[in-house]
């Protein structure tokens, strides 16, 4: 005979079934009747100080984990607080199943107290969402919701769940099989051999190839078959914002970060390759810079899980839909079929010698480079990352947003795949703090380092009691420049030095006082000697998360630059490589709020317009 | 027609009946940017489906996007691309013209050409109903103009392939 569950100890026993050991989340009235079985259930809750912070914690713990994040919070604002996390992983494609209580069904529509439409609202910005109005139906969510949310492209599903739904009574019953009612779902995870066949053929002709890795990679645990396909091929690799650490920093293949903070190698090589392996990524306009003008000469492969990502921004010459991984797998295996036939023939191998010199140049020249502080009293946001990673290479690095995140992003050597985590498509201040906190949560023994910056630390701060009380001991690095930097940066660039409403102060908050206050150690570092002596006890500490206020060159700016709607030939690599820049001649291309213009294939960007007093390093010569 | 040219296409959509699926597709469709010219619902023979014909005047390319995208809705089971040449495509349209007793007569006698039936009668108006191929709800209704249109509803067109004319061997 069946047993007679309640909706909720049902849910409870679902997210027991599909493998849960944490959620992050927050009670209230409509979610009461869930919290009261969680107390018997072997899953771990931690209690977040705000919903956003259980979204952003959810994150991390996938990224640390590889298993989906779980997030539990209350109709009406609890739901809407967690509204950003909930977009945040649709772009960046992070499994993520949220459940939100709603208020009781009779009362749906009525505006009742703490009712708000979140089923509505979660629609435009999840992978699938449901309502539940019948508690025998709880198992059959919840299985397909996991289902969901870790295949295909991976995605945040949402559940409301009415307060009497989960208080009434159901009958316990298990699917079997999570995607049985799923007809209209069915993604294809192996690429068209005809397709694979078609790509390992161009490739033989190209004489400039290159690696477009993207977070696709990530997510289908592909790093070591990237790895493997590049070495074979020979083919070098950009590894984006989303996809670092896929192939390590230290390979001699990976040329590092492309797009509007790229290296000049990564940027240039895209632009003048004449045929790009995308791979799992989605030609985002950070990479592209204006779409008319990147790698204008290059054809394109693109493997994607999701068609829909195929011919979206770039047209694809050879597109192929399928999971990077097995994708991946099959490219290796026509690449060796390939290789023994043109052996069999006599013929030697596509010459590319002249490729990997020129790359190799661009390297050499063009390295990151920031100007060094002019005494030990100032220091540089980009020698605190670089002293960090000394001191941790091995850390797992969760970034805020801002210019922080890309020193973060450029100067940390990352050595291994799911090291690096931040927000890359939304661009969501105060991801770090919480983000490390869940990442922590499901990778205990790992290092866990926030580099965040001042503004968005002040966004959500409060998870460090989170971290305090629940004892996760991450370790936040606060790049303080007493700025919104980045939106500092664009105002000194683009708007004639016209600071608006961007500055914070260094003093206000104390910090250190502040993390003191939260239950974590608190350090302050103002000059260069200090940045290693203050790191090396941060070290030390393995039972408290700990701050420190890094007081940085607060007119430190992230270059190289392409700015927002241009060209990326037009990439500025900024004073420390010696060369006059009049940056006032900038100001023609800004765009009106920072963003880059929405397109749907970038046909109505602003025509290129190229800052005199810049040299087109490239058509130099070496 | 160039693929680069905005045309009227017509997708039909078949749907699971779920709720919100409506809000669904409009929603999509809404936030990528682009418009629905038409769109009308209804029941299919299995009542756990529904199909939808929506009307897009959109480049052939983002024609492409926007079914890609639909087909990413876990409820969207199959998309058509209907193509003009080889589907019937059918409308339904009511419209009220205005009329005085001397020009009743004329907006009769267009009803009849197109074989538009009479659905109310009143003192200073006549109701016409037209089931067709949009273009000739649209010929009727320049026709009827000159007399003043009171109240146009129109359903959306919906379409189904043409059956092929010869049985499979
Ligand atoms: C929630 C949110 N609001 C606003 C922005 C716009 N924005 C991008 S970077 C930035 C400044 C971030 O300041 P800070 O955290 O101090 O980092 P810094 O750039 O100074 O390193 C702002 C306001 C954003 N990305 N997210
Ligand atoms: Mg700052």
């Amino acid at each position: 005979m069946s047993q007679r569950l309640t909706g909720a100890e049902a849910l409870v026993r679902s997210l027991e079934q599909v493998g849960v050991e944490v959620v992050f989340g927050l009670p209230g009235g409509a979610i009461l009747p869930v919290y009261d079985p969680l107390i018997d259930s072997s899953i771990r809750h931690i209690l977040v100080r705000h919903e956003q912070g259980a979204g952003h914690m959810a994150q991390g713990y996938y990224w640390s984990t590889g298993k989906p994040g779980v997030a539990v919070v209350t109709s009406g604002p609890g739901a809407t607080n967690i509204l950003t996390p909930i977009t945040d992983a649709f772009m960046d494609s992070v499994p993520m199943v949220v459940i939100a209580g709603q208020v009781s069904r009779a009362a749906i529509g009525s505006d009742a107290f703490q009712e708000a439409p979140t089923f509505n609202m979660t629609m435009p910005v999840t992978k699938h969402n449901y309502v539940v109005m019948d508690p025998a139906e709880i198992p059959q969510v919840v299985a397909e919701a996991f289902h969901l949310a870790t295949t295909g492209r991976p995605g945040p599903v949402f559940i409301d769940l009415p307060k009497d739904v989960a208080a009434s009574e159901m009958d316990w019953w298990w699917p079997e099989d999570p995607a049985a009612n799923l007809a209209g779902y069915r993604p294809t995870t192996s690429g068209h051999p005809k397709q694979v066949k078609e790509a390992i053929r161009l490739l033989a002709e190209s004489a400039r190839p290159v690696i477009y890795a993207g977070g696709g990679i990530l997510k289908a645990r592909a790093a070591a078959e990237l790895r493997e396909f590049a070495e074979k091929t020979r083919v070098p690799v950009v590894t984006t914002l989303m996809a670092r650490g896929a192939l390590p920093d230290d390979h001699e293949l990976c040329l590092g970060m492309p797009g509007m903070h790229g290296n000049y190698a990564a940027v240039t090589s895209l632009q003048r390759s004449d045929l790009l392996l995308a791979l799992g990524s989605r030609f985002d306009d950070r990479v592209t810079g204006r779409v008319a003008d990147f790698a204008p000469d290059a054809k394109v492969v693109h493997v994607d899980i999701d068609p829909a990502e195929l011919s979206k921004v770039r047209h694809a010459d050879v597109p192929i839909v399928g999971d990077c991984r097995i994708v991946i797998d099959s490219l290796v295996k026509e690449f060796d079929k390939s290789e023994r036939r043109r052996e069999e023939r006599g013929d030697p191998p596509p010459d590319r010698d002249a490729w990997l010199v020129q790359i190799e140049v661009w390297r050499d020249k063009f390295p990151y480079r920031y100007v060094e502080g002019s005494d030990d009293k100032v220091v540089k946001p980009q020698y605190v990352i670089e002293r960090l990673c000394a001191a941790a290479p091995d850390a797992t690095v969760v970034g805020g947003v801002g210019q922080h995140q890309m020193f973060a992003s450029q100067w940390w050597r990352f050595s291994r795949p799911y090291q690096w985590i931040n927000s890359g498509g939304l661009g969501t201040m105060g991801f770090a703090i919480p983000a490390a906190v869940g990442a922590k949560a499901g990778d205990p023994d790992r290092v866990v380092w926030a580099i965040d910056g001042d503004g968005c630390f002040q966004m959500t701060l409060q998870e460090l009691i989170t971290a305090s009380v629940e004892r996760i001991p991450v370790k936040i690095a606060i790049l303080n420049n007493g700025y919104l930097g980045m939106v500092r940066q664009w105002q000194e660039l683009f708007y004639e030095e016209r600071y608006s409403e961007v500055h914070l102060g260094t003093d206000i908050p104390d910090y250190v006082k502040l993390a003191e206050a939260m239950g974590c150690v608190g350090f302050r570092v103002d000059t260069v000697p200090d940045v290693d002596a203050v790191i090396a006890k941060a070290m030390e500490i393995d039972d408290q998360p700990v701050v420190i206020d890094f007081r940085i060159d607060p007119m430190e700016k992230v270059y190289p630059m392409v700015p927002a709607g241009t060209s990326n030939d037009g990439l500025l690599l900024g004073p420390a490589y010696g060369q006059v820049e009049d940056e006032r001649e900038l100001t023609a291309l800004a765009d009106s709020d920072g963003a880059a213009p929405m397109t749907h294939g970038g046909e109505d960007e602003p025509p290129p317009e190229h800052p005199e007093g810049h040299i087109e390093l490239d058509k130099g010569g070496f | 027609m160039s693929a680069m040219e905005p045309h009227l296409t017509t997708l039909s959509v078949l749907v699971e009946n779920q709720p919100g699926v409506l809000a669904r597709v409009a929603g999509l469709i809404a936030r990528r940017g682009y418009n629905i010219e038409s769109l009308a619902v209804g029941p299919t023979d299995d009542p756990g489906f529904s199909r939808m014909t929506l009307v897009v005047d959109q480049t052939q390319t983002h024609v492409e996007q926007i079914v890609k995208q639909l087909y990413k809705l876990i409820n969207v089971i199959k998309i058509i691309e209907l193509d003009p040449t080889d589907s019937i495509e059918r409308e339904l349209l009511l419209v009220r013209v205005a009329c005085t007793a001397e020009t009743r007569f004329q907006v009769l006698e267009l009803a009849e050409i197109f074989e538009a039936k009479v659905a109310d009668v009143g003192a200073e108006s006549v109701a016409l109903e037209l089931s067709g191929p949009p273009s000739r709800l649209n010929d009727l209704l320049e026709l009827v103009e000159q007399h003043g249109i009171k109240e146009v509803a129109r359903t959306g067109r919906i379409g189904l392939e043409r059956a092929r004319k010869r049985a499979a061997i």
